[in-house]
């Protein structure tokens, strides 16, 4: 430190002269900084990927649909004959009454099972950052390999189910889990809520964090039942994350694909086809690109009412947040 | 569900430790047994020698008596496994960076630039979330057919970011809001351009988000399934997922054995990414539900 600052003198004499040094921003520089250049750049990659990956295959799965399209070879206009041949199919309607039931069966499981272990987990145990991600782990990794440990599991010979329940001797023959199309169909929607599970509970309880305790204190001291705590604070509290969940978790078992591939393959005899699964074996191996087409638009009707559901489910969070609606 | 006793307004109710094993140890640790379960399994029947595997009454099924590495050997010496792996790996990571980059551009465009019509961008890479890969395949083998990368890495590489950029997105506009805008204004008011602003100050500070973009989007790829297996024919081109259920599978002679440690070794390099990332996991899961 100079002596001049120490002693209280302004170091005038040391100050450089004040020049106009800024540079002149280069003309790249200056691009970048208008706004609607910048805009355009940033959005490009995600947008133009997006639109031409997602948005172009959506338009053409549609044209598709009314084609007589097979692989390798490009079809004509074939009107509505996709749709009437489907009409007629009764595959076809074994495959949407399939997934209605598979997703309806899959998501009561997941949403009773997975909400009941988030009320679990909200409780004050030891390890609980342990058990929640031991709880992750069957969402983490890749569904088609579980699948095919599940598959193993329901081997009609060697099955450790069958093993358990007649060591216990609740049984004493071996279960046929993917020989009959009830029983694979119910294995099929065990597999699901066991995937499930995870992503629901620990949704689930990141919304139940958010309720604030003094809510249910201020129900206890007006004397409500556990029951009464659940049904009128817990449950309309946990409304809006729980449409946005269901949403997602409807959307995505409706339109699975992995779980009946890898266990089943749609058999025995096509009774545990999904609609997702019918429209890959006619369109990939089966060659009949058109038809695969209209099968997986068919899918469209159902998934536009779950957004709609979703987006009303997320509108409705705001309000109650206080924010305004965007 | 009777479960409502158990809330969390507990501090003023009363848990007496035997009400609290039964109500809530009990069902938990049920749980976990029933969720853990298949991965036991996996490896249980992975270390086991073939006479043990399909021998129950002279081993008791759920241990192994003489744990043997065979199939572990055979899976990775007698099967194109490994390259499997590379291939699921470079895969992931390519369509990873893919994402990120172009979510980060995309998220500090519709977060931070506020321009007109702003929302509804935002609107519509959120309903791109909702387009399921089962719709998209078909269009999407056309098209990868068309444009000569069907049986190529770069059909995946290319189709992988439609799921993983709506995701990404979503989930850094949710951490850009995190950031105070005023330190943006400071440099701003500093003649700090828009794009040193976005390198200098955004990004270092949304740096967990990238984080969990990066592992989720990793992830999200890693375990894909339907595009892989439309959009791939030759054997060692195959992901890890794919592979083990088309190629380990042949005829009806299924070899158990190798196709548990298939799947128990492609499920290990995500469950270890996993361990090291759980936070992230968790919070981009509950991040991305909430926003």
């Amino acid at each position: 430190m100079s002596n001049a600052v120490r002693e209280g003198v302004l170091p005038i004499a040391e100050a450089h002269p004040w020049r106009f040094t800024t540079r002149e921003p280069t003309p790249l520089a200056r691009l970048f900084d208008n706004k609607t250049f910048l805009v355009v750049m940033c959005l490009t990659p995600a947008v133009g990927l997006l639109v031409v990956f997602l948005t172009y295959p959506l338009g053409l799965g549609l044209w598709l649909a009314f084609t007589d399209a097979k692989i390798g070879r490009s079809g004509v206009f074939v009107g509505l004959d996709n749709f009437d041949s489907l009409f007629h199919d009764r595959i076809f309607w074994l495959s949407v009454t399939n997934t209605l039931f598979y997703t309806a069966a899959a998501t009561v499981g997941k949403f009773g099972l997975g909400l009941w272990l988030a009320l679990l987990l909200n409780h004050n145990i030891p390890f609980k950052s342990l058990i929640r991600a031991i709880v992750l782990i069957p969402w983490i990794v890749p569904t088609v390999l579980s699948a095919i440990a599940f598959w193993w599991i329901y081997d009609p010979q060697f099955s450790i189910i069958s093993y358990l329940l007649k060591a216990m001797g609740i049984i004493d023959y071996n279960i046929d889990f993917l020989g009959t199309p009830w029983h694979a169909r119910l294995a099929l929607v065990a597999a699901n809520i066991w995937r499930g599970i995870p992503f629901v509970a620990i949704s689930l309880l990141a919304g139940l964090q958010t309720i604030s305790p003094s809510l249910y204190e201020a129900a206890m001291l007006d004397g409500a039942s556990s029951w009464a705590r659940f049904r009128y604070v817990t449950l309309p509290m946990l409304m809006p994350v729980l449409s946005v969940v269901l949403t997602f978790s409807v959307l995505f078992t409706f339109t699975d694909f992995q779980l009946v591939y890898a266990i089943t393959r749609g058999g025995p005899a096509n009774a545990t086809h999904l609609m997702a699964t019918l429209a890959f074996q006619r369109g990939i191996p089966g060659g009949q690109l058109g038809e695969g087409a209209a099968i997986a638009m068919a899918m469209i009707p159902f998934l536009v009412a779950a957004t709609l559901f979703s987006y009303f489910g997320l509108a409705r969070r705001r309000w109650q947040q206080g924010e305004a609606d965007e | 569900m009777s479960k409502s006793s158990d809330q969390p307004g507990a501090p003023l109710g009363w848990e007496s430790l035997p009400r609290k094993i039964v109500t809530v140890y009990t069902p938990l640790i049920l749980f976990i047994i029933v969720l853990l379960f298949p991965f036991y399994w996996m490896t249980i029947t992975t270390l086991k020698p073939n006479n043990e595997l399909y021998n129950y009454k002279d081993f008791n099924p759920l241990w192994v008596h003489s744990p043997t590495l065979a199939n572990v050997k055979k899976l990775l010496f007698d099967t194109d496994y490994p390259q499997w792996l590379m291939t699921t790996m470079g895969v992931a990571a390519a369509a990873t960076i893919i994402s990120v980059i172009s979510s980060v551009l995309a998220a500090y465009a519709l977060q931070r630039l506020r321009f007109r019509g702003s929302n509804w961008v935002g609107l519509a890479i959120y309903l791109a979330y909702l387009v399921p890969p089962s719709i998209l395949f078909i269009p999407l083998a056309t098209m990868v057919f068309q444009l000569g990368l069907f049986d190529t890495p770069w059909a995946l590489i290319l189709t992988y970011p439609t799921f993983l950029i709506p995701f990404c997105t979503w989930l850094l506009i949710g951490y850009f809001k995190s950031i105070p805008y005023e330190l943006e204004e400071c440099a701003l008011i500093d003649g700090a351009s828009r794009l040193q602003i976005l390198r200098r100050i955004t990004l270092p500070l949304a740096v967990p988000g990238l984080i969990s973009a990066g592992i989720f989007a990793f992830t999200l790829s890693w375990n894909e399934f339907i595009y892989a297996l439309a959009f791939i024919q030759s054997s060692e081109k195959k992901t890890v997922p794919v592979a083990v259920l088309t190629q380990l599978v042949q005829g009806d002679d299924y070899q158990w054995g190798a196709l548990m440690a298939g799947a128990l070794f492609g499920s290990i390099p995500v469950a270890l990414l996993y361990s090291f990332f759980v936070e992230y996991y968790v919070s981009s899961l509950t991040g991305a539900v909430k926003e």
